[in-house]
């Protein structure tokens, strides 16, 4: 549905109105459309530091065609990228300071301000860490602070990482992450396969969408379909007429099967390698709600949701590590947790359970499929404007909506550029994690 | 060199709907375009250009001429894939099959659809005769006067349209009533009917319950499973309805061993098995053979329905089977009493004998492997679509157990008998 606030905050009659009141002003977001470049203006490279990470990301930026800037001279910026790997004191975080500080006073609506550390956990000593681990607090600050529909994310690069690096850095500059800021994300060593064209990174590969038949899983399949996969949609039979016009629409194939069957693991797993050969992406996106507060909850509302949120991804993915050829070598699976797995929610117990449930598969599937070139990840959503909180009360639904950085809700596409980039096989450095998609929600954070 | 045969690689249908029921303000080309795009969502096939559909309808608008490619044109199918209209009655769904299925032998097409759609509820409505040729009269008119002439012989009563009604136009007499005359020959007992009935219900019930048309079936305008379905069916209750055909004490076909008016569509995908190869898709099963009869019925030598019993040797000797031969038997229950008086007449010496003219009866089948998911008294029956509902089950049926046969026997208006034989892919 659409965002009449965030609509009357750019409009010309009330906008001005609105930023007198000192009302809060959603931005438009800058979201990717098919042949975008990566930026849309100058990108600043700094470094607190040693920075030795500035000459591949500037090797990296300008091969992607966007221009590089090392000291801002007064124009429009796009993107600041800040390379803090080589900072190991809290007297070198005065650098961030005086690198970052005046360039956000120029960044662009919708700008990206990329923050690059180690991981705290790998650091020599007390100083280092907490160094390391000050740049969280820098990064979520600044994307509270960035104003425009701007985001500021974090990423770890682990020592000898550098070349996993390139797909995380590309997609938090690009507008597939409109709706992801104050995110941490860490990339370990990882052998990455040859480079696929960055417009098209699926093509040739064939994804698995459970739940495609609406919402964010349609999106989902969609903007797997773009980037060039044979998307496999699957969905409750309830569901298969939807189902069919989605899959129709993008060139896939609808598989109608209620994931909850005793043989749903099995039928999946037997259809992807007899149609297909085998899978390279699974998402993992069916989902349901069944709200009451814990003291009214009955046995149905519980099991229901465990058994479709968390025990089928469990037993899905069990079945395919299990059958031959079902998951293809780099095989990428993507789960979809939630905010409420992380913050919790009222009356809804049984939701944040199984959601909060996800994040532990994935942090203990990862290794497993470490030796198969495979990842496994979660994307948790924030407030995303579908059918299911349209349905919300006004209050309810205008509350939820603007308590993030960007003052608005996201979008089903933004669920799905982000499960994109974690299904890419250049995203091999990026496996047991959980990103949340949210615009920086207040809840959990 | 012996032609290669046909595969049937998958069916779709969408859930058969009572007459009036949740499809009322749907027409056959919405339905039959849905069950298209089901299939080819199944099978991944938005975009591409198949050799040919071939469908039909028996109730049909005239402005529906070209149903089958109108069809095509609205679904995610290539417009490049050519199609036509099939009727033969109840047949038309098996007719469309065995002419895709002999054209994919004949190397002539690699991949098709065949298909069928009907509607009760949206049928074509006719002006009267009386009025049409008034209408007619006054377009051939050349002057005002002679149009104005013609338009004056329409009286009120001419304003009365012609409604479609399920009749044989050479006696007058309904479906059921023909069918109630054959059941009195085979003299088929309320009981046995009533207990094909809730056999029937109740192996549909079973088959929706373990999954088995989850790939077989697109859900449609809200509905998931066919309507007419009732799970809790039971001799009981059945046992409490009065005849609706037939007269008298003979009377014993209800509104439930009877198929009710249904709306509903279907498509089934066949292929060589190269084709289906080339597409990752595994064959289901083989479509070996088919064959056609017809009964004379107007003047009383056979009874409406009974001309697949006719069919059927013939098929069998063509093919060196017995009636024995087969692990599945896909009877088409237009009515419990056609089902019952076809296999009657199958065991009886004297009808095999002097119509058939075999030295012994075909005899009895193992009732076991008759219509084992359900048929039309509990799926419904949209005419043209009950072909095939029949032939992807079947195929789904063969392909479930890995080997063996399966006859398909569907009996049509006009005292006509389509039949086919399946066999698993090897």
């Amino acid at each position: 549905m659409s965002d009449w606030y965030r609509d009357m905050t750019n409009s010309a009659v009330l906008g001005g109105l609105t930023r007198r009141l000192g009302l809060p002003r959603p931005a438009v977001l800058r979201r990717h459309t098919p042949g975008d470049p990566l930026l849309t203006g100058p990108a600043l490279v700094v470094a607190a530091g040693t920075g030795p990470l500035v000459a591949a990301v500037s090797d990296l930026l300008r091969a992607d065609g966007a221009e590089v800037r090392f000291e801002a001279d007064g124009e429009r910026l796009a993107a600041v990228v800040l390379d803090a790997t080589g900072a190991e004191t809290p007297a070198e975080l005065e650098e961030v300071r005086t690198a970052l500080g005046p360039a956000l006073r120029r960044l662009a609506p919708s700008g990206r301000v990329v923050i690059l550390g180690r991981p705290p956990v790998e650091a020599d000593g007390p100083t280092a860490a907490a160094t390391r681990q000050a740049l969280v607090g820098i990064a979520r600050s600044v994307a509270k602070e960035a104003r425009g529909g701007a985001t500021a994310n974090l990423i770890q690069v682990s020592d000898g990482a550098e070349d996993a690096l390139a797909s995380t850095l590309r997609f938090f500059l690009s507008g597939r992450s409109a709706y992801v800021s104050g995110q941490v994300v860490r990339v370990s060593p990882a052998e990455v396969p040859d480079a696929a064209d960055p417009t098209t990174p699926h093509a040739g590969r064939v994804a698995v969408v459970t739940g495609a038949a609406r919402g964010i899983g349609a999106s989902i399949a969609e903007t797997l379909a773009r980037d060039g996969a044979t998307v496999i949609c699957v969905d409750i039979p309830a569901q298969g007429q939807a189902l069919s016009t989605v899959a129709n629409r993008i060139g896939g194939t609808a598989l109608q099967l209620d994931i909850t069957a005793a043989d749903a693991p099995a039928r999946l797993a037997e259809h992807v390698v007899e149609r297909h050969g085998g899978a390279d992406v699974i998402v993992h996106n069916a989902g349901i709600t069944r709200d009451k507060l814990l003291a009214n909850m009955d046995e149905a509302r519980w099991a229901s949701v465990i058994a479709v949120n968390l025990e089928a991804q469990l037993r899905i993915n069990a079945a395919l590590l299990e059958t031959a050829g079902a998951l293809k070598e780099n095989a990428r699976i993507v789960c979809v947790s939630s905010m409420s797995g992380i913050a919790g929610n009222r009356g809804q117990v049984n939701y944040a359970a199984s959601k909060a449930g996800v994040i532990g598969l994935v942090e203990a599937t990862a290794p497993l499929l470490r030796e198969r070139g495979a990842t496994i990840n979660a994307v948790a959503p924030g407030f995303i404007e579908t059918e299911m909180t349209a349905a919300m009360p006004f209050g309810t639904r205008e509350v939820g909506r603007r308590i993030n950085s960007l003052s608005q809700g996201g979008l089903p596409v933004d669920v799905a550029e982000t499960i994109g980039w974690l299904a890419q096989t250049a995203s091999a450095g990026v496996t047991g994690q959980t990103v949340r998609v949210c615009g920086q929600s207040l809840l959990g954070a | 060199m012996a032609p290669r045969r046909a595969a049937v690689v998958g069916g779709n249908r969408i859930p058969f709907a009572r007459s009036n029921g949740p499809y009322a303000h749907a027409a056959n080309q919405d339905m039959l375009t849905a069950a298209l795009d089901g299939l080819v969502s199944r099978f991944g096939l938005a975009g591409e250009r198949l050799g040919e559909v071939a469908a039909g309808a028996v109730l049909k608008h005239s402005r529906d001429f070209n149903l089958t490619r109108e069809a095509v044109l609205g679904s995610a199918l290539a417009p490049s894939t050519p199609a036509y209209d099939v009727q033969q009655a109840c047949g038309t769904g098996l007719e469309a099959a065995i002419l895709v299925a002999n054209k994919i032998a004949l190397g002539q097409l690699d991949s098709g659809i065949a298909g069928g759609v009907d509607t009760t509820s949206d049928a074509p409505i006719a002006v009267n005769e009386r009025l049409r040729q008034a209408l007619l009269a006054a377009n051939r008119a050349k002057s005002t006067g002679a149009r104005l002439a013609a338009l004056a012989r329409i009286r009120p009563n001419h304003l009365v349209p012609e409604i479609p009604r399920n009749s044989e136009p050479r006696t007058g007499m309904s479906m059921g009533d023909h069918a109630a005359a054959t059941a009195l020959r085979w003299q088929v007992t309320r009981e046995d009917q009533d207990a094909l009935t809730v056999t029937s219900h109740h192996r549909l019930a079973a088959a929706y319950d373990r999954g088995f048309f989850d790939d077989l079936l697109t859900p449609y305008l809200g509905l998931n499973r066919d309507q007419n379905l009732r799970p809790d069916s039971s001799l009981e209750k059945l046992a409490t309805l009065k005849p609706v055909f037939g007269r008298g004490e003979g009377a014993t076909m209800t509104a439930a061993n009877s198929t009710p008016l249904t709306d509903g569509a279907s498509a089934v995908l066949l292929a060589s098995d190269e084709w289906a190869a080339d597409h990752g898709l595994p064959v289901l099963a083989h479509f070996v053979d088919a064959e056609t009869a017809a009964v004379d019925y107007v003047h009383g030598e056979e009874g409406l329905l009974m001309a697949p019993a006719y069919a059927v040797p013939r098929l069998l000797a063509r093919n060196g089977l017995t009636l024995q031969d087969f692990d599945f038997y896909e009877i088409h229950e237009a009515f419990a009493s056609q089902v019952l008086s076809t296999l009657a007449a199958w065991e009886s010496p004297e009808f095999c004998k002097e119509k058939l003219g075999l030295d012994a009866p075909l005899g009895s089948i193992d009732r076991a492997k008759l219509n084992v998911n359900g048929s039309s008294l509990a799926a419904g029956h949209p005419f043209a679509a009950t072909g095939g509902r029949i032939v992807a089950t079947l195929a789904k049926l063969l392909a479930e157990r890995g080997s063996g046969r399966g006859l398909i026997s569907i009996c049509a208006a006009g005292g006509q008998g389509v039949v086919a034989i399946l066999e698993a892919a090897k």
